[in-house]
């Protein structure tokens, strides 16, 4: 009797395991036959390729939100990416334990606040600063890029960090007897050390920032265009999905869920270039 | 370990403050360097302070009575029944996903032979999960739950997608607090005659409770914040839900306030309300964490 009890529990252990493989496999059926109809009827070049998006006249290009996606998520990269890395070599290296007590609780809740409540920040104090102190009406490329950095923040300082400090001491110790100041120690040995940690907080971020739906939009300005300024409007492929999901129909609605497909492979490669960089890491 | 390595190294080159900026006229560039890292510090810092002062400060004086009204309309905006959505959402999102996700951790953990292959596809989706941003998690939801299993706009569809997308956390913050258990505790257990049943529930879950409940409070955060994955799944209708009803959650709430225009001082009031929520939720996960920590020193 027990051991029928013991074999059925494994059993349920195992099935609850295999949920998550039944999760990934359910999302790329149900998006992938939902999205290919629609780029077999449009064309996958017309639709990758397309500068124009007008669903009323039947007309799909997605070419600006691809574009408006790699713009932002570069944009929060030049923001996010040096900010995100000394920040994390100040918390691994440089500051007290004292303070450190304080930093990992605020980072921690930099990562916890709601995109809409960043979001809302973003419409309320970025766009209004932006349109006062540079030019167009404020929902641009830029605003969206400074909130996306500071999003990214947490994400980088974390991974970045944990790779810093899985460092061996004795580098360190030895660019010290090697008469090196600890900043040039830290810099020029230890975060070298680390530069395959620092690469994969990079790419998770890349995989925050293209993924991230709710604040950009608030603050993209979202037009569907090709954008020729910093200070213009753009559309993300995210936005795009949200904004329109609401009342598309028919040919419409699949190139939506065709657009997700996109943005699903994107990520794809963005997990596996990650998974790729995590484990020469552990390698080293 | 690394402490110790410090102290030590403090010990051995005392140097005082001045001692210090007097050595760095020696070296500009490090001092530079030190600079970098300070300022980016200070950034990071200003910025959460910024934000979050930003919001309570402007939001805090719009919380007024009206706005936890019983019942929404579009004169008092009350949030009072988006704030029972949200918990109802919470509660069943959490019911879907904790017994999946903690049980996948005690196959994987007490279960799974080494080398076993589909331990390795079981890691490998995880992490895919736990990559994919909210938008697609709620194109899914809307195109399998909403329309598939024809649950429409619902608070079970929304809860299902978001049980997916918080069953990664649960998995790995589980499998961390059932690694952290010592072999030891399971062996005596054996020892004395017990199962692996018996010794999984009585001796190995109860001493990882603190690391189980640290993921489920992440989960929590996860689930309190989204927005994106229930627009499609959960809808935006602001009254109270039952299981088979669209209803907003305060995420979702506040996107619509802040979307029309017309409501931005209880947008305001809302931002401050999700806030708190976060901020009682780090609390009690950073408190969980310690007590966590305790008994390793």
């Amino acid at each position: 009797m027990n051991k029928v009890k013991e074999r059925v529990m494994e059993g349920v252990f195992l099935l609850t395991a295999i949920v998550s493989i039944v999760a990934v496999a359910l999302i790329c059926i149900f998006l992938f036959a939902n999205g290919f109809p629609a780029m077999q009827e449009i064309g996958l070049w017309e639709f990758l390729s397309g500068k124009v998006w007008k669903p009323t006249n039947n007309i799909f290009g997605i070419f600006p939100m691809i574009l408006g996606s790699i713009y932002v998520t570069g944009g929060a990269l030049v923001i996010g990416v040096p900010v995100g890395i000394l920040m994390s070599i100040f918390m691994a290296r440089f500051c007290p334990a004292k303070l450190y007590r304080v930093l990992k609780p605020i980072v921690d809740l930099l990562a916890g606040i709601p995109s809409i409540v960043y979001g809302f920040f973003g419409l309320v104090v970025l766009v209004p600063f932006i349109r006062e102190h540079f030019k167009g009406n404020g929902q641009s490329i830029l605003t969206a890029s400074i909130l996306l950095g500071i999003m990214i923040l947490p994400t980088i300082i974390g991974v970045s960090e944990s790779a810093i400090r899985a460092v061996e001491e004795s580098y360190y110790e030895g660019a010290l007897a090697l008469g090196a100041t600890h900043e040039r120690s830290v810099f020029t040995v230890i975060v070298p050390a680390a530069k395959s940690g620092i690469m994969a907080a990079v790419v998770l971020g890349v995989g925050r920032a293209i993924g991230e739906t709710m604040a950009v939009m608030m603050v993209a300005g979202n037009q569907a265009r090709v954008p020729d300024s910093i200070f213009k409007g753009v559309r993300t492929l995210t936005a795009n999905i949200v904004m329109e999901m609401g009342y598309a129909t028919d040919l419409h609605r699949e190139a939506l869920i065709a657009t997700g497909v996109v943005l699903f492979v994107f990520i794809l490669i963005i997990n596996i270039s990650f998974s790729i960089l995590k484990r020469r890491t552990k390698e080293n | 370990m690394e402490n110790k390595a410090k102290k030590g190294t403090a010990g051995i080159n005392q140097q005082s403050f001045a001692d210090k900026m007097k050595s760095y006229t020696k070296h500009p560039g490090s001092f530079v360097l030190l600079l970098l890292v300070l300022v980016a510090a200070v950034l990071t810092v200003g910025v959460l302070v910024f934000l979050v002062g930003y919001i309570l400060i402007r939001g805090i004086p719009y919380l007024t009575p009206s706005l936890f009204a019983w019942t929404y309309n579009s004169e008092n905006v009350s949030m009072l029944p988006a704030m029972i959505n949200t918990v109802f959402m919470t509660l069943l999102a959490l019911l879907f996903s904790v017994p999946f996700g903690v049980g996948a951790a005690i196959y994987l953990v007490e279960y799974a032979k080494k080398g076993n292959k589909l331990v390795g596809i079981i890691r490998v989706t995880a992490e895919t999960l736990s990559g994919i941003p909210s938008i697609i998690y709620g194109l899914f939801g809307m195109l399998f739950f909403v329309t598939a299993l024809k649950w429409g706009y619902s608070m079970m569809a929304g809860a299902a997608t978001l049980a997916i997308m918080v069953l990664p956390v649960i998995m790995r913050t589980t499998e961390e607090a059932l690694l952290c258990v010592p072999d030891s505790f399971r062996e005596g257990s054996f020892g004395l005659g017990a199962g692996k049943l018996r010794t999984i529930f009585k001796i190995v879950l109860p001493s990882a409770i603190p690391g189980i409940l640290s993921g489920i409070i992440l989960a929590i955060g996860r689930i309190v914040g989204e927005t994106a994955a229930l627009i499609y799944t959960s809808g935006t209708v602001a009254s109270l839900a039952g299981f088979f009803d669209s209803g907003r959650t305060l995420a979702i709430h506040m996107y619509s306030l802040s979307r029309e225009g017309m409501h931005t001082n209880e947008a305001y009031a809302t931002a401050v309300v999700l806030l708190v929520v976060v901020l009682i939720i780090n609390g009690i996960s950073s408190l969980i964490a310690k007590k966590f920590e305790a008994p390793k020193n």
